[in-house]
């Protein structure tokens, strides 16, 4: 076995283990409230964190690309009048191609 | 999105959205897992994986960091030790994500595994567009996210570099401008707010000084405030 296959199989494993840890170990038990409390700020946390990481996370330095940050602020300023998600990831990603092209 | 448009208020109010609904969701998205999935099937030949390698590792991990990370790491000279810690850090952030949707799951827990593995950053987060987690959202959308993920990761290793690159059409802000989108429903109220502002102060305090994947999972702590009533 290669060097890839290696890397391939221990991922993977560790992978499904990950996200089969909460539906396997908890699936449909009824959490105490304390600890409903804390699962449900997991989608804000999470959901901030992706964001923060997508846009200005390397490889132990912060990469900052201001064409993706002014796609993203686009985005934001959208998000803020009420557009809807569609709309809002193509004005992100036209803005960022589009300044990309321009300079 | 267009999941709503066709769905008559009567049966919304009655059944939750079907699988079609997470699909039809999905799918403006689906330009991504196509186009970084070649981005990936061109990166793992240049690491020197096989293509089944390469396939066999979109259909296992399903995660494209943890992908890029593994494949990076060898094709840089790394060691496989190297490539398998760094996937395995980008990763563990499915730990607490798994956890935050374990209630949609039901069966055995033979089926609750191999259905968890359709939890991926998208489905899960558009999942939970409406505020809370729905399972038909999560479980379509995923299905959507895996065929393209890997049939973008088998056009990469073929085609190569021929392919549109994901950067120069701006994928790289549409990604994140759809997490600010999907968070927004949920900074509304003052703990969610609260609870997102930490969580992205301390993944950017920690992303120069931490291993990829560490940021994220160090924010999922701050869901600890949950216990301050």
């Amino acid at each position: 076995m290669n060097e890839g296959w290696v890397v391939v199989v221990a991922v993977g494993l560790a992978t499904l283990c990950c996200k089969a840890a909460g539906p396997v170990l908890l699936g449909r038990r009824a959490l105490p409230p304390r600890a409903l409390a804390v699962v449900e700020l997991v989608a804000p946390v999470m959901l901030a964190s992706l964001v923060v990481v997508q846009a200005v996370g390397g490889d132990r330095e912060l990469v900052i690309d201001w064409t993706r940050l002014a796609g993203l602020g686009a985005a934001a300023l959208a998000l803020a009048r009420g557009a809807s998600l569609l709309p809002v990831m193509v004005l992100a990603a036209a803005v960022a191609a589009l300044l990309r092209l321009a300079f | 999105m267009s999941g709503e448009a066709t769905r008559t208020p009567a049966e919304g109010a009655v059944e939750s959205p079907r699988l079609s609904h997470g699909v039809r969701a999905a799918a403006p998205l689906a330009v991504g897992p196509l186009l970084f999935g070649a981005s990936f099937g061109l990166l793992a030949g240049e690491a020197g994986m096989s293509g089944a390698a390469a396939v066999v590792m979109s259909a296992t991990t399903f995660a494209g960091s943890a992908q890029f990370a593994a494949a990076g790491t060898l094709e840089a000279g790394g060691s496989a030790v190297a490539a398998i810690v760094a996937a395995s850090l980008l990763n563990a952030r499915y730990v607490p994500m798994s956890v935050a949707v374990a209630r949609l799951f039901r069966g055995s827990a033979a089926r609750r595994f191999v259905e968890a593995q359709l939890i991926v950053d998208e489905s899960w987060a558009i999942s939970g567009r409406s505020g809370r987690f729905e399972r038909p959202m999560l479980i379509g959308a995923g299905l959507l996210l895996y065929v393209c993920w890997i049939a973008g990761t088998a056009v990469g290793l073929v085609f190569g570099d021929s392919l549109a690159d994901p950067d120069a059409i701006g994928l790289d802000a549409a990604f994140p401008a759809l997490f600010l989108g999907l968070l927004w429903p949920y900074v509304q109220t003052e703990r969610g707010r609260i609870a997102a502002v930490l969580g992205a102060l301390v993944t950017f305090v920690l992303i120069p000084v931490a291993p990829p994947g560490v940021p994220i999972v160090a924010a999922a702590f701050v869901c600890l405030l949950g216990l301050r009533r």
